[in-house]
C-alpha cells in the first residue's frame, strides 16, 4: 500500500477498523464488501472518498471498488436519511397490500403533490427525522406478508395506516419498536453492525434479545405442541 | 408413519431464549459434535449419504455426495478447504433459513463444526444476505458463545481439530444465492456466477477446495449424527427423506413455519395453515419459490418432495409455498415477478440480461391493457432463449412464472388482449367519425 494523505473524513478509529476486517479474512480483497458498509456508517452512504478509501486500504483501483460498490442495493450513492424504510414490493407482498403500503408512503412523504420516488428522501438527508424510501425485493418475511423495515429491522403484518403512523413518529424523532429486532437506532449504526462490529457490551446483549419469535413462526411448532406430534424418537444406543 | 409435524430443527423454537448457548447446550445442543470429532472424518461422509440428506436450497442435490467431491488428503502441502453457508436467502417467498437461524443459531454452527471436520476444512464463512440485520446479530453472538465455551477456535474439545467462523453480511444482491456467485461476492467482487467446471470442490473460494451448502442442509447435520440414518430415514420419502421446513405464505388462514415429513401435499399443508383465508378458493401457488413453476388447485395431492414436484411439472426449490387466491391476477403477479428478475439478473449473460428485460417490458404492456395476442408468442419465444441458455439457474427460473402462467392460465392473458383488441377497434371507430 502506498503512502496517501490522512483522508479527512476516514479518522484513525476507522483506519484501525478497516485493518480489522482485513484481519477476518485469508486475502485482504474479502473485506471489501464489509468495508463499504464501513464507510456507510461514516457518511451514510459510499461518497467517492469512501471508494477511494476502500481503494487505498485494499490496493485496488478506484474503479474496482465503484465496479462493486455500484452493483450491490445495499450501497447507496448519494446521501441517506436519518432512516432508511423498506417496502417489500415483491409478488406475495405486493398481493397483500405492500404496493399499496409503497405508494400510500411515496404520497405521504412527497412534497406539493409530487410523490417520493424510490431511493429519495425526504427531509434534509442526515438530520433527525429525514427519511430515505425504497421499495425492495422480498425480505424473506412472507409468512408475515406485507413487510417493510426501517433500518433493516423488521416492521410485520403491516397496513397503509401503520406505516403512515410508523413514519409520522420517525419523522419527529421517535423511534417506534420493530415487531421483531433491536430497538432502533438509525442507518449508519446499522451499517457499523453490517461491518462486523458488535462491541460487547451491555448494549449488544439487549439488542441480540431483541425480540424474533412471531406468532407465525412459531405455529407449526405450537401445533405439534397442541396435538402431541413428534419427530420419530431416536434410538437409545444411537443417540449415546 | 410419521406425524404431520415433525418438529426436528424447529424443536427448539418455542423454548425462552432458544438462541443462547444455555438453552441449546440444555437442550441436547453440541452432544453431535463430540461424537463427530471422535470418529474418522469419512465416517462423517458416509453417514449423510446413507442418510441421502439431500440440499435444502433448491436444487436437492445429496449433500454427502457433495461433501465427498472434495479431496480426501489433509497434509501439510495440500490447499486449505472451505465450507460457505450460503445464508443468502432471497428466492421470493422463502423465509425459513433466517427464522432458523434466529431462533437456533447454534444448530447451524454445530453442523458446521461436523461439516467442516468431515471435509479436512479449518475455515467456514456464512454469507448472510446483509438486510437481515437481527439474524446476523445473533450469529455474531452465537459464534462470540461458542468460541467461549471451545466449540470453536483451536484444538476444538481436545481433539486437535481447528475451525474458525466468519459471519459475513452480503449487500443487497439476489445472484448471490448462486453459489460461485456467492463466491466472487465472498472474494470482494460483483456477485456473477463463474463458468462450471471447475466446481467449488476443485476450485472454488480463492481458487481453493470449497463446498457451499444451504443453511437447512447443515443445522440438520447433528440430528442425523445423533439420530443416525435410519432415523431421518423415517421422515419422507425413499429418494427425498427426511423433515423439511415448508413456509406458508400469502391467502390463508395462519401462514407460517411448518416443519413436515418431505412428501407432505399441500391439502394437508392447508389443513395446518387453517385452510384458505376467508374460504375464498385456491387459484395457483408455488412449491418453492417464484423460480419454481406455478401449480394450481389441480396439483393439491402433489408429494411434495424432489420427484413429486418435477413429475408434475415444477420443482421443490426451497419450499416456499406462496398461495394466492382467486382475487389475483396471474399476469399481473407473473409481470411482478418477472419485474424482480430483471431487477437481479447481473447482467453478465446476454439470454438472461436481454431477456429479463425485454420480458417485463411485454408483461408491462399487457397488464396495462396494451397487449397483442402475438406478444404471448413472444414471450414464449423470448422464454425459450433463455431457459438452458443462460449462464446460471437465474435466468431458468425467469423464465418459470412466465411459462407456468401462460400454460395454465392462457385465457387470462389472451383476455388482456381481447380488451384491448376491442378497445381498439373503438377507437377506430371514433377516429372515422371526426
Amino acid at each position: 500500500m502506498t503512502q496517501v494523505p490522512e483522508s479527512t473524513v476516514f479518522d484513525a478509529d476507522i483506519h484501525a477498523k478497516a485493518t480489522e476486517i482485513i484481519g477476518r479474512y485469508p486475502e485482504a480483497r474479502s473485506a471489501l464488501l464489509p468495508m463499504l458498509h464501513l464507510v456507510q456508517s461514516v457518511q451514510g452512504y459510499v461518497s467517492q472518498e469512501g471508494i477511494s478509501f476502500c481503494a487505498e486500504k485494499l490496493d485496488l483501483t478506484d474503479a474496482e471498488v465503484s465496479a462493486v460498490a455500484t452493483f450491490y442495493t445495499m450501497y447507496k450513492r448519494k446521501p441517506c436519511g436519518e432512516h432508511l424504510v423498506s417496502v417489500c414490493t415483491n409478488t406475495l407482498c405486493a398481493a397483500m397490500g405492500g404496493d399499496a403500503i409503497y405508494k400510500k408512503l411515496q404520497d405521504h412523504l412527497g412534497e406539493n403533490g409530487t410523490p417520493l420516488g424510490h431511493e429519495e428522501t425526504a427531509g434534509t438527508p442526515g438530520e433527525t427525522g429525514s427519511i430515505t424510501l425504497e421499495h425492495a425485493e422480498c425480505l424473506a418475511a412472507c409468512d408475515l406478508a406485507p413487510v417493510l423495515q426501517v433500518n433493516y429491522e423488521y416492521f410485520d403484518n403491516q397496513t397503509e395506516q401503520s406505516a403512515v403512523e410508523l413514519v409520522d413518529a420517525l419523522r419527529k424523532g421517535e423511534r417506534p419498536q420493530p415487531t421483531r429486532g433491536a430497538s432502533l437506532t438509525d442507518l449508519k449504526s446499522v451499517e457499523l453492525q453490517l461491518a462486523g462490529f458488535f462491541p460487547e457490551d451491555e448494549q449488544f446483549a439487549t439488542d441480540v434479545d431483541g425480540p424474533s419469535a412471531a406468532e407465525e413462526t412459531l405455529r407449526g411448532a405450537k401445533l405439534a405442541q397442541e396435538r402431541g406430534w413428534v419427530a420419530p424418537a431416536m434410538r437409545d444406543e444411537e443417540t449415546r | 408413519m410419521a406425524d404431520p409435524i415433525t418438529p426436528v430443527l424447529t424443536k427448539r423454537w418455542l423454548s425462552p431464549n432458544s438462541w443462547r448457548l444455555s438453552t441449546y447446550e440444555q437442550l441436547e445442543g453440541y452432544t453431535a459434535v463430540k461424537k463427530a470429532l471422535r470418529k474418522p472424518p469419512e465416517q462423517m461422509v458416509a453417514l449423510i449419504k446413507d442418510a441421502g440428506l439431500r440440499g435444502r436450497g433448491g436444487a436437492g442435490f445429496p449433500a454427502g455426495v457433495k461433501w465427498s467431491f472434495m479431496p480426501q488428503a489433509d497434509k501439510g502441502a495440500a490447499k486449505p478447504h472451505y465450507l460457505v453457508i450460503n445464508a443468502d436467502e432471497g428466492e421470493p417467498g422463502t423465509c425459513k433459513d433466517i427464522p432458523l437461524m434466529m431462533a437456533d443459531p447454534h444448530s447451524l454452527i454445530e453442523g458446521c463444526i461436523i461439516a467442516s471436520y468431515a471435509m479436512r476444512a479449518h475455515h467456514c464463512f456464512i454469507y448472510v444476505r446483509g438486510e437481515v440485520l437481527h439474524c446476523i446479530r445473533r450469529l455474531n453472538a452465537a459464534v462470540r458463545e461458542a468460541y467461549d465455551a471451545g466449540y470453536l477456535g483451536k484444538d476444538i474439545l481436545g481433539s486437535g481439530f481447528d475451525l474458525d467462523i466468519v459471519v459475513h453480511a452480503g449487500a443487497g444482491a439476489y445472484i448471490c444465492g448462486e453459489e460461485t456467485a456467492l463466491l466472487d461476492s465472498l472474494e470482494g467482487r460483483r456477485g456473477q456466477p463463474r463458468l462450471k467446471p471447475p466446481f467449488p470442490a476443485a476450485a472454488g473460494l480463492y481458487a481453493k477446495p470449497t463446498t457451499v451448502n444451504n443453511v437447512e442442509t447443515i443445522a440438520t447435520v447433528p440430528y442425523i449424527v445423533n439420530g443416525g440414518s435410519d432415523w431421518f430415514r423415517e421422515m419422507g420419502t425413499e429418494k427425498s427423506p427426511g423433515p423439511k421446513i415448508f413456509s406458508i405464505s400469502g391467502h390463508v388462514e395462519q401462514p407460517g413455519q411448518y416443519e413436515a415429513p418431505l412428501g407432505t401435499t399441500l391439502r394437508e399443508l392447508l389443513e395446518l395453515a387453517g385452510g384458505m383465508k376467508d374460504g375464498i378458493p385456491l387459484k395457483f401457488w408455488t412449491p418453492g419459490g417464484s423460480s419454481t413453476p406455478m401449480f394450481t388447485a389441480d396439483h393439491l395431492d402433489v408429494p411434495l418432495d424432489f420427484e413429486g414436484a418435477a413429475e408434475a411439472g415444477s420443482m421443490l426449490g426451497t419450499t416456499a409455498i406462496m398461495v394466492f387466491n382467486e382475487t389475483v391476477s396471474v399476469p399481473w403477479a407473473v409481470m411482478k415477478w418477472t419485474q424482480f428478475y430483471e431487477h437481479e439478473s447481473c447482467g453478465k449473460c446476454t439470454p438472461c440480461r436481454e431477456g429479463t428485460f425485454w420480458l417485463a417490458q411485454v408483461l408491462e404492456r399487457m397488464v396495462a391493457g396494451k397487449g397483442t395476442e402475438e406478444d404471448i408468442d413472444t414471450m414464449l419465444d423470448v422464454c425459450d432463449n433463455i431457459l438452458g441458455r443462460s449462464f446460471c439457474a437465474l435466468g431458468d427460473g425467469a423464465v418459470s412464472p412466465i411459462e407456468s402462467g401462460i400454460k395454465y392460465f392462457r385465457d387470462e392473458f389472451l383476455a388482456l388482449c381481447e380488451d384491448n383488441k376491442s378497445k381498439q377497434s373503438e377507437a377506430e371507430l371514433v377516429g372515422a367519425k371526426a
